[in-house]
């Protein structure tokens, strides 16, 4: 494999809120190091309260990380002002969760799309020309141009904000659950052009999504995420056959699986307790209070993200990972 | 087999609100059974009326118009006026909702609020009820439930509040417990705790569930019979065994194909269902699912015709038997125990029932 510099890379990014008042300040993201290459999807997944969106936040930089740094393509840009960010905002674009709450209900989808191409300085008819074009590319009719976001279904939505997302013809895009707040059957329709785009485009994912089974469907690599630290990353292949940190074991086997036979035949771990909060999380390694294998090292050592074995291309925090 | 009388019983439910578009039939011609110690599953989309039905059995429409056969124990629920529902609620019947922080009372510790079920159903003095709600809170595993039974829902997490609706609705022994997308706001390590405690209880107790989801993993791992909902009618009943292995209708056959599996290994495109769920202003004549159903796509204009014209009924179809002969995965589940069916022959509304198996 020749070296190439990564598209984004993160390191030991960290994001702490000022505690309201007297509670203490809360570490959302504490000390997140991995890369994303051009034309890959990464998937970001873990609980709420993990850190996840945050993550996605601090990297198309709707948040100033208070350590650590954000490189996109070579340049730092982790505490650029918004002037100088306002040129990266081609390349760096977000999808939302909730597709209704992200689109202005006063806007025609027309005004919606070509926003980001006037911000950036395109003229009128031609933003018009090219938001019908973007509308095709993301299978929704030109003709509903001049609509507004409340004469759409929920997946349709859902197309618009990828429209939107893709206007000014980024490389790199972090979608936030984009499709955990769709129906079953319109769920698959989005991963579907996601995937599609993506391979037409050479677009790069960050996507974050706490669904496991659709993580592993759109994604090449995987981090799993516990309290504001990545426990697990690797290709999404040996973390789902193998997963070596005990809680990837216990989050993947808590899904529920669409098969009444297999969910009979399946051993299941079922962690114990609640998720800690981020405001106070446990000493050493924070999961430690939920792991079936913590030893006394766990409550003490936060172990660090190591690779299992030289050159592997997977990284576990654990002090006893499971054998690949 | 002589099947138990069914602790619910559900005959032709219709609910229709009135909009200002005019009314809308939410639910339509819907009927189930439910038995003690069984979990029906009900699963449908957003808007295909699995919570409506729900609220229907609970009697908590206000401003819908209500009617069909709701029998309780035996007993008619419609049409039966507020007080005697009243004695019911909470009592014969209990219901647990998605949101548990929304549906606890912010003002009033937690302890108070199982306490109250207690004291308005069987009169109990202040101070037993009180000790009843501690055992209850116990029994849903809290831990250190004396100290917690005088905290306020805001001190509890979200798994922990769902516990406490639980135990809720326990508290007064009911037959019958409705739990509406009971883990659908609780992470995936919670949700497996959750359920766990719903199955343990419903073992204990010989509860009858409904378990109403989107999730159909939810449902293979709880559920003994499923009801699937699309545009507010049933389109598909059967045990859970035969309904994953060989869905007879194309929309729980669309489903399940488009759902990425965590044991699937190809990475080809998700098999998704072209458009969107239908809207119940407008019902089509026909089968609400007509327009995105792919075996009507490729359908003769003559057969084509009927879908759209003609509603399907919810019809034991024939053929089940040799499929399942023939469906070695089907044979396995019954082999490894599967839960025995004792809701009758699966049934599907549909012209053109196939059982194709679901796409390996």
């Amino acid at each position: 494999m020749t070296f190439t510099e990564p598209l984004l890379s993160v390191v030991d990014l960290t994001m702490t809120f000022p505690g309201r008042r007297r509670s203490a300040p809360v570490r959302a993201v504490d000390g997140v190091t991995f890369h994303v290459a051009a034309g890959e999807t990464l998937g970001l997944v873990g609980e709420s309260g993990c850190g996840k969106s945050t993550t996605g936040r601090m990297i198309v930089r709707l948040l100033e990380p208070t350590a650590g740094s954000v490189t996109y393509d070579g340049r730092d840009i982790s505490h650029l002002s918004q002037r100088e960010l306002k040129p990266l905002r081609q390349d760096l674009q977000m999808v939302f969760q909730d597709p209704h709450s992200s689109l202005n209900p006063r806007q025609t989808v027309a005004r919606i799309i070509s926003d980001p191409l006037l911000v950036q300085g395109g003229s009128a008819a031609d933003a018009r020309k090219r938001v019908a074009e973007l509308m095709e590319l993301v299978g929704l009719i030109p003709e509903h141009i001049d609509r507004y976001p409340h004469e759409f279904s929920g997946g349709q939505a859902q197309r618009i904000g990828i429209a939107r997302a893709l206007a000014t013809g980024p490389r790199l895009v972090v979608a936030d659950e984009p499709v955990s707040a769709l129906d079953v059957s319109v769920q698959a329709q989005i991963v579907n052009l996601m995937d599609r785009l993506q391979r037409e485009l050479g677009l790069a994912y960050l996507f974050i999504a706490h669904d496991l089974s659709v993580v592993k469907r759109v994604c090449d690599r995987v981090a799993v995420m516990y309290l504001g630290r990545i426990v697990e990353i690797g290709p999404k292949e040996r973390v789902y056959a193998a997963p070596a940190h005990p809680y990837t074991r216990a989050l993947l086997s808590a899904v529920p699986l669409p098969d009444p036979a297999a969910e009979r035949a399946r051993e299941r771990i079922t962690l114990h307790g609640d998720l800690p909060s981020p405001a106070a999380p446990p000493p050493g390694c924070a999961f430690h209070p939920r792991c079936p294998k913590a030893q006394e090292v766990c409550r003490t050592g936060t172990p660090a993200l190591r690779r299992m074995e030289p050159g592997a291309a997977r990284q576990v925090a654990c002090h006893f990972p499971e054998a690949a | 087999m002589g099947a138990p009388e069914p602790v619910l019983s559900v005959r032709d439910l219709t609910v229709t609100f009135p909009t200002p578009h005019g009314p809308v039939r939410a639910v339509d011609g819907l009927g189930f059974d439910v038995r003690r110690g069984e979990t029906l599953g009900i699963v449908g989309e957003s808007g295909s009326g699995k919570s409506v039905t729900s609220l229907a059995v609970m009697g908590l429409h206000t401003g819908a118009s209500v009617s069909g056969s709701i029998s309780l124990g035996g007993r008619e629920l419609t049409g039966l006026p507020e007080r005697e529902l009243n004695r019911l609620r909470g009592r014969k019947m209990a219901m647990i909702f998605q949101d548990p922080l929304s549906s606890l009372h912010p003002y009033y510790t937690v302890g108070e609020q199982i306490a109250e079920h207690h004291r308005v159903h069987f009169g109990s003095g202040r101070k037993a009820a009180r000790e009843r709600a501690v055992e209850a809170l116990a029994e849903v595993g809290i831990p250190d439930p004396r100290r917690r039974a005088r905290e306020y829902p805001h001190q509890f997490s979200g798994g922990m509040r769902q516990r406490v609706m639980i135990a809720m609705a326990l508290v007064c022994e009911p037959d019958l417990l409705l739990a509406d997308e009971p883990t659908t706001a609780l992470d995936v390590t919670v949700q497996a705790q959750i359920l766990e405690l719903i199955a343990r209880v419903q073992e204990e107790r010989g509860l009858a569930v409904i378990m109403i989801t989107h999730d159909l993993g939810v449902v293979a791992r709880v559920a003994h019979e499923v009801l699937v909902m699309y545009g507010g009618r049933a389109v598909e009943r059967a045990d859970v065994d035969t309904l994953f292995a060989v869905p007879a209708h194309p929309y729980t056959r669309g489903l399940l194909d488009s759902l990425p599996r965590l044991d699937d290994s190809d990475d080809e495109p998700l098999r998704a269902i072209p458009g969107s769920p239908p809207s119940l202003l407008a019902p089509a004549p026909g089968c609400a699912f007509a327009p995105r159903c792919p075996r009507l796509a490729d359908a003769p204009a003559q057969e084509r015709a009927r879908c759209e014209t003609e509603l399907p009924l919810l019809d034991g179809p024939a053929g089940l038997p040799q499929v399942l002969d023939s469906s070695p995965k089907l044979s396995a589940s019954f082999e490894q125990g599967g839960p025995p069916c004792t809701g009758g022959t699966p049934m599907v509304a549909c012209h053109f029932p196939a059982y194709e198996g679901v796409a390996p």
